[in-house]
């Protein structure tokens, strides 16, 4: 039962996060805590902190934690499938929708709208990464490396991240 | 899929010159793709733009740099984490409902793993100074990551005034303003049904 209850309560967090990870936290706060009792504050403090840190979208590492917490290994895949159902049943039947209008205009004109609206998106997400990351000289510093790296070197992003993380277990421990 | 299947038999070079045939993608191919990227999503599914911008559509051109911006409109718009949806679709596109669920099992397997290992061992992990370090130093590289997939995805879409002030609006709107990143590409959406100007030289792939 408590599987199933699992399932339901993070299939409603993933139906209603819009707008990306953080956005689901707050709604797993009244949907787990204050819905179910499931957890304390407390706990979910330390969850958050450990989606944060852990490579995956938070959303679905704030469900597999929780759901191991709640009910072991088996309770954490559930919770996070039902995190990601609403998503692979609406971007389904979105894509499904855009194929077949594919050649539409009004489609075109859509698209001609969305997509810079899309790069605004995007250069908001680092801008607001930047609020948290770029706290003093010493990070600033790693950023312009990592500038250097990704702009002259053009690194693969993932060695990037490799040579960052070790650069700052090195600087900042 | 018809086209794709006609096209198997001719030689690279003949696939290639065709736009609407991209390279064919395995299930197996997608999902060792996507697992590489979900292990290194670090500090929120942004950050799986850039590496997404980089295997998909730079080193296997998998999806058109055009079709690349329509797909985080979608991912942003509907609900759900952004790295989950943009995985789907893209899964989708490539070999259709198979596709999206060898997408999507490669993107979260790794989130599941790591962090129930790290659930087992959780009060050692978080209080080791040295992954908070590593972590500190991650941040700043996360910035620039997103900061280079926008100007990579935006060199081509922003090209005129309008396209611009669009840009910067939804910027300033969704950083500042707080307003949620779905609303504001289903505002821009409307707006360029409602505008044929943008169109004239943006929105002409269809």
């Amino acid at each position: 039962m408590i599987l199933l209850n699992l399932y339901l309560s993070f299939a409603k967090v993933g139906l209603f996060t819009f707008g990306g990870g953080y956005a689901m936290l707050p709604l797993i706060e009244s949907e787990i805590i204050h819905g179910r009792g499931w957890l304390t504050v407390r706990e979910f403090t330390d969850i958050v902190a450990i989606a944060e840190v852990t490579p995956g979208p938070i959303a679905v590492n704030s469900a597999t934690f929780v759901g191991y917490r709640l009910a072991g290994v088996l309770g954490g895949i559930v919770a996070t499938l039902g995190v990601v159902t609403p998503s692979v049943v609406i971007i389904l039947a979105l894509a499904m929708l855009a194929k077949r209008f594919e050649n539409s205009t009004q489609l075109a004109l859509v698209k001609s709208g969305m997509r810079p609206a899309v790069v605004g998106l995007i250069a908001a997400a680092a801008l607001s990464v930047a609020r948290v990351a770029l706290v003093d000289l010493k990070s600033i510093i790693m950023a312009a490396v990592a500038a250097l790296l990704v702009f002259k070197v053009k690194l693969d992003p993932i060695l990037v991240l490799a040579i960052s993380g070790l650069l700052g277990a090195i600087i900042f421990s | 899929m018809d086209s794709k299947s006609a096209t198997d038999s001719k030689s690279n070079e003949d696939r290639r010159q065709e736009m609407k045939a991209p390279p064919r993608a395995s299930a197996a191919a997608l999902f060792w793709t996507f697992f590489r990227i979900g292990a290194f999503t670090i500090g929120g599914g942004y950050v799986m733009v850039p590496l997404i911008q980089r295997d998909i559509v730079e080193r296997r051109g998998w999806v058109e740099k055009d079709s690349f911006v329509d797909v985080l409109a979608i991912a942003q718009t509907a609900p759900g984490p952004i790295a989950v949806n943009t995985a789907v679709y893209v899964g989708y596109m490539l070999r259709g409902i198979w596709g999206a669920l060898s997408c999507l099992a490669g993107c979260i397997l790794p989130s599941i793993i790591i962090i129930l290992v790290v659930a087992a061992l959780f009060d050692q992990i978080s209080s080791s100074t040295y992954v908070q370090a590593a972590f500190a130093g991650i941040r700043p590289a996360v910035v620039v990551l997103i900061l280079s997939a926008a100007i990579k995805i935006g060199r081509p879409v922003v090209r005129s005034r309008t396209e611009l002030a669009l840009a910067v609006a939804a910027m300033v709107l969704v950083a500042f303003v707080r307003v949620s990143p779905a609303l504001v590409v289903t505002a821009a959406a409307v707006y360029g049904l409602s505008s044929r100007s943008i169109a004239g030289n943006g929105g002409t792939d269809a």
